[in-house]
């Protein structure tokens, strides 16, 4: 690895200070990423800011409206060992379990996973599929935006020069609704997603209130299929209307070939992973109250 | 010897088991010497290219770096044949490999390294080298380097075919043939006749510790090398022929080593290291990165193979024919011969054909891998019998049982088995509690495969001294990979009639021991263990003759029993004995020094069940079963270890693993990320059955059993898979992983 | 070019300090300047386990974690595990279950397995495969890895009932 200065700030004001000051500077969370990246020099910061000392990213909270609000920086084991993440977004822990092993887990964060902007990023899918949003802050104040505007192409993301990411902001889940991440490996964990499907729905009597399916693996960054999941509103929960929208989300998909698997069988796998996530989600919007 | 033994066949604490879960134990990368420097390797971008010209002046300038080597640095010694422990082969070629001269032949290809005063530093100056390179196409298949106007890797390669030189420059090393019988014939009696032709991808062995070594050019001209190594002789030799010393200047200390499966034979890193040393006056430790050992490591051949059998209506094979193409890599020497021993090692067929094809290509030049060759070759056999039995309506170990080479039976590559265990292996398989169950639900399906490893002997060495508390140490010069420590000393042990805690045994360096070969073709519990009986059996001679001057009688008229030397009534337990050898002539020290043959080959089976997902083609294994004649398990806990271990090594090759090739050569998934070998959630427990024929050419039967258990696992999964998409498609190459499947699913389909 | 970085922090429950480089891991730290190599290193991304070390109660792979962020933590490693002469129980067990053959894995299988076995007494088969997920081993196929966890699980059960 190349030379680089090390910062730790302990307030977000401080941090801030630091990026605005270092152009070149890269953020520190779990560093699971970062420093694979690092030590391979795809990435050669002049200064590393870690910024697990700024309270604000160490944030996991629920407002009362019953939203969640994660801090950038907070670790997935914090994530899914969180009683009421448990409760009210499953699909959020049961994602942080899979994303690495349990050693990743005790260092990554599911804010770091997003901006990394993998397009086989695991957590980001489900995060657009559950209507997240992003709090950026920079040098001009704080802005929100909508997740899957965050990641612009592999590895990069939406954030202006002086500018991180805060914290991520979940809305409260609704009635009868249900969430759901899906994903293809080879093995059965420490692997990268050859498909990953995000799935949330909201039933209403037996049909579809709305959808949301994200993609992760098909595209230069994480999809956001709106139009497979806006196709889904007000059609009967059947077999044909779920068919129906899973072949909408394989369609969207513009996979490659890579080592972790060819175009046509990404695609193939679009449409079967996204039929089984939205049926777990409808599942679930079923037991929910 | 009586077979009613008192150690062997127990389950001790291998004897250096504190030091490895302590944190302890010394492995090579944790040596760090005083004013040690740390090196770096630069490796080549390309696949194959011309190096036009090397720069080392920026490197050499940057503060930190102490030397800079490029092939440049090498003695200038005439090219000649060695015999370095793993066949004969040119010294340009092993010199070549460690460091590129004139051309770089594979991406990862070693051309220049630096030492400096830390890693980081020396990386830094390594990127600082400018290398001018003439880029050239690249061949990276057997099929392609063997095409007509192929890119040509070596212009001083002359094909040998059949065993003449032919002058002919090409990526074809050598062809060989294996003839036995009358082929045509044979196919002519036949009723059924399958023929197919099957693929396998380069795989790597996969051990977690990277390759390492650190050495010291000393003031007085002696090279001292610690490293992790499956041979230490081997290195020491390796070293003094690359840098042109006489051996008795080089001394190697084989530190604990974490895996090698055979990728730990050849040498990479320690005559570098040893040069930049000499350069600076200072020891210089050199790890390779996890891609360094990807990219500039030996993995195990790719092969391409065409395996044709017939048999008559009883289900007698009457001929078999393969021929296979193997790729080396940059250098010749792919495992194609062993291929070609074992390819229809478990059948007794009259009329065989086998041409071998050694084919070099713009990919890292091979090492072993466990069992080298004989995997390829019996996923293309073990399937080929497989379909037969499906078509002739048999159990597919009845067919195997049928045909099963016995003592007597003759290999097409000439030699005659002595007793061997064929049979019993196929016979535990049919016998066994799993093959006998009932598979249950849909997407299953169940296969076996056998497979044979022939083993080898070499020359190993030990001594043992007895200490006067009745405890005895054990001098060897294997390198223990897997508990073998504990192997040879129970073999000792038995021999003196004390424990196995009573032998403490310890792995020394090569100025402290007599040679000892690598550890490797399931030799050392086989051979070192020999070496451990024949030195027992020296100090019970010589403890014998301590008594008999004590009793006043002869040697042999003193009988030892279950540690008790005994005449006349009269009694020594071996320690009662032991504390008087200072009164009676002094210490007493055993050698043993072998070279034995009859190294007894081992055979191995799989059952195993499989369950396809039909809408993803993700392959679950459900059981799986490995058997393996070990002759006799001196240690039974490590002779299934070695089985559970190559049993998984197998499912990864059959399942996921492969170097992903892109089309300029380079290896795109050179990480444990992507190669994806299993993980302890892709596995089932690993069930093992130990069959044990005793191999009667050593002293307690035993059979080496590091290696046939890898040659039936893949083709056993592509038989269950094969019947777990309800027959009609068969999966002809490796690895078969989710696409691969689901593209038999849609060919079925259509 | 800035200095080296003092750093003050717990190592097997003892005050320890060192100076780093901004740019080296943690996993540099405990070989190369404290010498404490029963922590290794088999990939350096993350993927094998065999760095792993425990971090303020948490396995973490020290291949990816800065020396400078060990400052105020408290680290824990393999050459802590046996309490003076006593062997931990899973260390006793992997001896008698022939858990390791090259035993270069067998530090961070060790690790992690004490940390499921501190959070959960009894795990399934099926949850120890899980746990054990980012630890690799090459030599064993994991089979006895396994049993000797879950033997070691159940002596530690007995000896605290």
């Amino acid at each position: 690895m190349k030379w680089f200065d090390y910062a730790a700030p302990a307030s977000l004001a401080e941090a801030l200070q630091l990026r605005a000051a270092h152009p070149q500077a890269l953020l520190l969370a779990g560093g699971t990423d970062l420093l694979v990246q690092m030590k391979n020099g795809r990435r050669q910061p002049d200064v590393v800011i870690d910024i697990k000392k700024v309270p604000e990213l160490n944030a996991l909270s629920i407002d009362a409206a019953g939203a969640l609000t994660l801090g950038a920086a907070v670790a997935c084991h914090r994530v899914y060992q969180d009683a009421a993440v448990r409760k009210h977004w499953p699909a959020l822990a049961e994602t942080a379990e899979i994303i690495g092993g349990i050693q990743i887990q005790g260092r990554a964060s599911i804010g770091g996973n997003l901006c990394n902007a993998a397009p086989s990023a695991d957590s980001v899918p489900l995060l657009i599929a559950m209507g997240g949003t992003c709090r950026i802050a920079g040098p001009a104040g704080e802005r929100p935006l909508a997740v899957e505007d965050f990641c612009i192409a592999p590895g990069r993301n939406a954030l202006a020069a002086g500018e991180m990411l805060v914290s991520l902001h979940i809305p409260a889940p609704a009635a009868h609704s249900g969430v759901h991440y899906l994903r293809f490996i080879p093995r059965n964990e420490m692997d990268i997603a050859v498909v990953g499907v995000g799935a949330q729905v909201v039933l209403n009597n037996g049909n579809f209130q709305s959808a949301r399916i994200a993609l992760a693996s098909v595209a230069p960054t994480p999809l956001f299929v709106r139009a497979a999941g806006d196709g889904l509103a007000g059609k009967p929960v059947n077999e044909e209307s779920i068919q129906a929208a899973a072949e909408a989300a394989a369609a969207a998909a513009t996979p490659i070939t890579d080592m972790r698997g060819t175009a046509e069988y990404r695609r193939h796998l679009c449409g079967v992973l996204t039929l089984r996530a939205l049926e777990a989600a409808i599942r679930q919007a079923k037991g929910s109250h | 010897m009586s077979t009613n033994y008192r150690v062997i066949g127990t389950r001790p604490i291998r004897h250096d088991g504190a030091d490895k879960v302590t944190g302890r134990a010394l492995y090579g990368a944790d040596i760090n010497l005083a004013g040690m420097l740390h090196g770096y390797v630069l490796r080549s971008p390309h696949a194959h290219a011309i190096i036009k010209r090397i720069d080392t002046a920026k490197a050499r300038a940057l503060d930190g770096v102490k030397a800079v080597v490029t092939a440049a640095d090498f003695p200038v010694t005439p090219d000649r044949i060695v015999d370095l422990g793993e066949g004969e082969t040119p010294l340009s070629c092993i010199r070549g490999n460690v460091l590129a001269s004139g051309k770089v032949l594979y991406r990862g290809h070693a051309v220049a390294a630096v030492a400096a005063i830390n890693t980081h530093i020396a990386e830094e100056a390594v990127k600082l080298i400018e290398v001018e390179y003439e880029v050239l196409p690249a061949v990276l298949t057997a099929p392609e380097a063997m095409a007509e106007g192929a890119s040509i890797l070596h212009d001083t390669l002359k094909t040998k075919e059949l065993g003449e030189q032919t002058g002919r420059v090409s990526n074809v090393a050598e062809h060989f043939r294996h003839t036995m019988g009358d082929v045509a014939k044979g196919f002519a009696d036949a009723t059924v006749i399958v023929e197919r032709t099957f693929d396998t991808a380069t795989v790597h062995q996969g051990y977690i510790e990277p390759h390492n070594a650190t050495a010291l050019w000393n003031n007085d001209g002696r090279v001292h090398v610690w490293c992790s190594t499956q041979g230490s002789f081997v290195v020491r030799d390796t070293i003094a022929c690359v840098l042109d010393l006489p051996v008795s200047q080089v001394k190697v200390t084989p530190m604990e080593i974490g895996g090698g499966f055979g990728g730990k034979i050849p040498v990479y890193l320690e005559p570098v290291a040893a040069l930049l040393s000499k350069m600076s006056g200072r020891p210089v430790k050199i790890v390779m990165s996890r891609k360094d050992v990807f990219e500039g490591s030996g993995p195990t051949p790719g092969s391409h193979t065409r395996v044709k059998m017939g048999v008559n209506a009883e289900g007698k094979i009457t001929a078999a024919e393969a021929t296979l193409a193997f790729e080396a890599g940059a250098y010749p020497g792919a495992m194609v011969g062993p291929a070609a021993m074992t390819v229809f090692a478990a059948y007794d067929v009259a009329n065989v054909t086998i041409d071998g094809y050694d084919v070099v290509v713009n990919k890292p030049s091979t090492a072993a891998y466990r069992a080298p060759g004989a995997p390829n070759a019996a996923f293309a056999t073990e399937q080929v019998v497989d379909e037969i039995a499906e078509k002739l309506g048999m159990d597919p170990i009845d067919l195997r049982l049928k045909n099963a080479a016995k003592e007597g039976t003759r290999r097409a590559d000439g030699p005659k088995f002595r007793k061997i265990g064929c049979v019993e292996v196929l016979q535990a398989m049919k016998a066994s509690e799993h093959y006998r169950s009932e598979l249950g639900g849909p997407n299953r399906g169940r296969g076996v495969a056998v497979g044979f490893w022939f083993n080898v002997g070499l020359p190993s060495s030990v001594t043992i001294s007895v200490n006067a508390d009745g405890t005895v140490n054990l001098v060897e010069g294997s390198t223990d990979i897997g508990g073998t420590r504990t192997s040879i000393a129970m073999q000792a042990a038995e021999v003196l009639g004390i424990t196995a805690e009573q032998v403490r045994p310890t792995v020394v360096d090569t100025d402290s021991v007599g040679f000892t070969g690598v550890t490797g073709g399931s030799r050392t519990t086989f051979a070192t263990g020999m070496a451990a009986y024949e030195a027992a059996q020296d100090v019970v001679r010589q403890m014998k003759e301590r008594a008999a001057k004590i009793w006043e009688t002869t040697a042999d008229a003193v009988a030892l029993d279950a540690g008790v030397f005994s005449h006349e009534g009269k009694q020594f337990t071996f320690a009662e004995l032991a504390e008087k050898l200072g009164s009676t002539g002094g210490p007493v020290v055993g050698r043993g020094a072998v070279n034995p043959r009859g190294a007894g080959g081992s055979f191995a089976g799989v059952v195993v069940d499989v369950e396809v997902d039909p809408e993803t083609g993700k392959t679950t294994i459900l059981r799986f079963t490995s058997v393996q004649d070990a002759g006799k398990a001196i240690h039974p806990s490590y002779v299934e270890g070695q089985m559970q271990g190559g049993s998984v090594q197998g499912i990864g090759w059959a399942l996921n693993e492969e170097y992903y090739m892109n089309t300029e050569g380079t290896m795109t998934n050179s990480s444990l990320l992507d190669y994806r070998m299993p993980t302890a959630l892709d596995l089932p427990m690993i069930e093992t059955i130990i069959v044990e024929v005793p191999n009667p050419s050593h002293p307690f039967g035993v059979r080496g059993v590091g290696e046939a258990n890898i040659v039936p696992p893949t083709p056993a999964i592509a038989n269950a898979l094969y019947r777990a998409l309800g027959g009609g498609v068969r999966l002809t190459r490796l690895p078969m992983n989710p696409p691969a499947v689901m593209r038999a699913v849609w060919s079925k389909a259509n | 070019m800035p200095g080296k970085i003092h750093v003050n922090t717990t190592i097997n429950g003892e005050a320890t300090e060192f100076l780093c480089e901004p740019r080296q891991t943690l996993l540099e730290c405990l070989r190369d300047t404290l010498n404490l190599t029963g922590t290794k290193e088999g990939c350096g991304d993350g993927n094998c386990g065999s760095c792993t070390v425990v971090m303020d109660g948490r396995i973490v792979t020290s291949c990816l974690v800065l020396g400078v962020e060990a400052a105020g933590a408290r680290i824990d490693t393999i050459e802590g595990m046996a309490r003076g002469n006593q062997l931990h129980p899973l260390q006793q067990s992997f001896l008698e279950h022939a858990a390791l053959q090259c035993g270069i894995c067998t530090p961070g299988f060790l690790l992690a397995a004490r940390e499921l076995l501190e959070n959960e007494p009894d795990p399934s088969e099926e949850r120890i495969r899980w746990f054990l997920a980012n630890n690799l081993c090459r030599c064993t196929g994991y089979d006895k890895i396994v049993r000797a966890v879950q033997d070691a699980a159940k002596q530690m059960r007995e000896a605290k009932a």
